[in-house]
């Protein structure tokens, strides 16, 4: 989504400042730009790190070059905030499957609150939270999502540097499937018969899952134009897979992701009891 | 009458996670003390019910990004408890191994990124670079190593994908785990300079008076510094199984904070984390361990916090010294994993997290769908005693201007890498359907 155009204070002699905002979410994130083990203080030369809670606690006063936004909105407060970070954000990219897709917390999202019974806690009344978790965008433009759970932490400089840059992110929307064929994996869904969702899921992990033996979950979401039907088909008909599991690998990291959120709900009216 | 103060900070930096502080005092004393968490709560325990006990490590890796592995390994132990199943001794030699790469990440990203920053009057490592760039160069080659270790064996250095109920999807051969041998075998050098580093940092003198100890609560095995098994013992008696922790630990809510507080039912607050493991297990450390504590004059047991720097330091070095012990005798296990049908059962399991205890429990069904789970991090166990350091230590340094007195707070706040996002992912949304969905299985 292109943004409308915004004033941003700053001389081009100065270093493009950098903001990372942390909303519901792990950590795991944000926590990639301080796993850049080789290249944080390279980083640290050419933009100036300005607001990063976890890992400095001298805040600089926006507006800010570039905002990286992980976490997804749960609180009245945080959807309140989201809106103040946007402001003064000249470009806003969020980072990871929270803030891109409201993240496993997004869960909520699918019990129906009319037919809870209670919501216990020693005291209920202590706590604010709002009944689902949306991604970013839900509230505010967003100028590019990165995907992931977590994301890749080089996929995430390539994002940084495009954006410094201002060119478009080098950031493939294929799916899993092209990594295994790029890293040349024995497929394992047709040499094992393992299901996998490496059909439908965006690339960005080098299809780390088939590369250990192991089905994709999905953790990168839903890649473009994903054909979640036919992988759903195929997973019942051909692998014999219960709906139960193809739900749970549907809806957990991404499950709000507006694909794999309707194939979930497809699949749980639908009326197929196998 | 003395003018009542107060310390208020709205948003804690270099920890991970949302939280705040809160202090009134005047020169009479500390009459209020609150450290204050404002993460969102995200419900894991809540919807963890009906999903696959197969999914639990996958789940609760996400509760934290700096800690994943640990969740994991209380998931598979937790769930392997609830099926008996035993995984062979090949198998928790790689457990321990991306363990050992998990505490080496974690602890080094604490001790130079968010602590050391402290004791040097920098805001940020980033900061602390330009004075002193070897120092902080070192600590990202080390932390590095810890990465390589936990993405050799897990896939990636945040959420691996490899561990699994029973073992692993895929093992390596031992020809894959030879090159990282020279990579650690370097960094437990530069993990040794560490600790030298860290002994040498300027330490506020802080003691707690004999009255007001604290209990140290840690794992302890009879061979080994504790990592993935053992009872769960204090320097005040206690000596359980994980599988009694519910009926010697209760969790209390309490209003300002988002994280329930757990206290022991007997005698209330405790510290569990790096300096109860090292106060409780100091003989199970490697000989280069202990040899490199003597020579920087470090005794076997700390009790104050400021100096768990030096306690973590001792400790990355040990998981160095460990990994490149269990490389070097390692046989690849036969099978990646145990496999067993599902049957109903409940299962507990204790392991040590890099802050510590991290307990998980849960119940599957015959269909193996979780029909319960408690998960209790450290941080949640170590707010009280957090709190308490405040009280004491705040009399101490009256005699400081208001900034140095807040940075002294935040300070002992960090003395126990509190974990924010663990600590609060846990409040419980408890839910029951009228009927029940197609994926929540039982």
């Amino acid at each position: 989504m292109v943004q409308h155009s915004r004033t941003v204070t700053g001389s081009p002699a100065q270093k493009p400042k950098l903001a990372v905002w942390k909303f519901a979410s792990c950590d795991g994130c944000q926590l990639s730009l301080l796993d850049c083990e080789d290249e944080l203080l390279q980083l640290a030369d050419h933009v100036e790190i300005a607001y990063f809670m976890e890992a400095s606690s001298r805040q600089q006063a926006g507006p800010y070059d570039l905002s990286l936004v992980e976490g997804s909105i749960t609180t009245a407060e945080d959807a309140r905030r989201i809106r103040e970070v946007r402001a003064q954000s000249r470009a806003l990219v969020t980072i990871g499957a929270c803030a891109t897709a409201g993240g496993i917390q997004a869960l909520r999202n699918f019990a129906d609150v009319d037919e809870f019974i209670a919501v216990v806690y020693a005291h209920p009344e202590y706590i604010a939270t709002l009944k689902t978790s949306t991604p970013i965008s839900a509230h505010v433009p967003v100028d590019f999502e990165l995907h992931g759970c977590p994301i890749n932490k080089k996929q995430l400089l390539e994002v940084i540097s495009a954006f410094l840059h201002r060119r478009r992110p080098q950031v493939p929307p294929h799916s899993v499937c092209i990594e295994c064929k790029l890293r040349g994996n024995v497929c394992v869904w047709v040499a094992h018969g393992t299901p996998c969702m490496g059909p439908v899921t965006h690339a960005g992990c080098g299809a780390l899952c088939p590369t250990y033996n192991r089905g994709c979950y999905g953790c990168f979401g839903p890649k473009e134009n994903p054909n979640t039907e036919s992988l759903c088909h195929w997973w019942r008909s051909e692998l014999g897979t219960d709906k139960a599991t193809l739900i749970e690998n549907l809806r957990n990291f991404n499950a709000s992701a507006p694909v794999f959120d309707a194939a979930s709900r497809r699949l749980e009216q639908g009326s197929d009891k196998k | 009458m003395t003018k009542n103060k107060t310390i208020k900070v709205d948003y804690l930096a270099r920890v991970e996670g949302e939280g705040a502080l809160y202090i009134r005092y005047d020169d009479g004393g500390v009459h209020d003390v609150k450290l204050k968490i404002f993460e969102p709560p995200r419900f894991f325990e809540g919807f963890m019910r009906g999903r696959d006990y197969l999914e639990a490590p996958d789940i609760t890796a996400r509760i934290c990004g700096i800690c994943p592995v640990a969740y994991q390994m209380s998931a598979v132990h937790a769930m392997e408890d609830a099926l008996g199943l035993k995984p062979t001794a090949e198998l928790r030699a790689l457990r321990r191994l991306i363990y050992c790469g998990e505490w080496i990440e974690s602890h080094t990203l604490h001790i130079y990124m968010l602590h050391a920053p402290d004791f040097l009057g920098y805001p940020s490592a980033v900061d602390m670079a330009r004075d002193h760039p070897k120092v902080v160069q070192n600590g990202l080659q080390i932390k590095k190593a810890g990465n390589a270790i936990v993405s050799l064996l897990g896939g990636r250095e945040i959420h691996p994908i490899n561990v699994r109920v029973g073992g692993f999807y895929r093992v390596p051969s031992a020809g894959e785990l030879r090159p990282l041998r020279e990579q650690l075998v370097e960094a437990r050098d530069m993990a040794a300079d560490t600790v030298r580093w860290a002994a040498s940092l300027p330490f506020p003198k802080f003691e707690r008076d004999d009255h007001n100890r604290y209990e140290f609560v840690s794992l302890s095995h009879p061979s080994e510094y504790p990592m993935n098994e053992g009872r769960i013992v204090s320097t005040h008696g206690l000596d359980i199984a994980p599988a009694e922790y519910d009926s010697h630990f209760r969790e209390e809510h309490v209003e300002y904070t988002n994280a329930l507080h757990s206290v022991l039912v007997a005698r209330g607050a405790y510290l569990v984390g790096p300096m109860a493991r090292y106060n409780l297990n100091y003989a199970q450390l490697s000989p280069l361990t202990q040899q490199v504590a003597e020579e920087v004059g470090f005794p076997p047991y700390c009790a104050n916090p400021f100096k768990s720097i030096v306690v973590r330091s001792l400790e990355v070095l040990y998981a160095f010294d460990e990994a490149l012990r269990i490389i070097d005798s390692y046989r690849q296990p036969r099978e990646p994993y145990l496999a067993i049908a599902p049957h109903a059962g409940t299962g507990y399991a204790v392991t040590e997290a890099p802050r510590g205890l991290l307990y998980h429990r849960y119940s599957i069904c015959d269909q193996g769908k979780i029909t319960d789970a408690k998960i209790v991090p450290p941080t949640s166990q170590n707010q009280k005693t957090i709190e308490d350091d405040l009280r004491t230590l705040l009399p101490k340094f009256l005699h400081l201007p208001e900034d140095k007195l807040r940075a002294r707070c935040e300070q002992a706040i960090r003395n126990y890498d509190p974990c924010i996002s663990c600590a609060t992912h846990f409040l419980k949304l408890h839910m029951r359907r009228a009927t029940g969905g197609a994926n929540h299985g039982s």
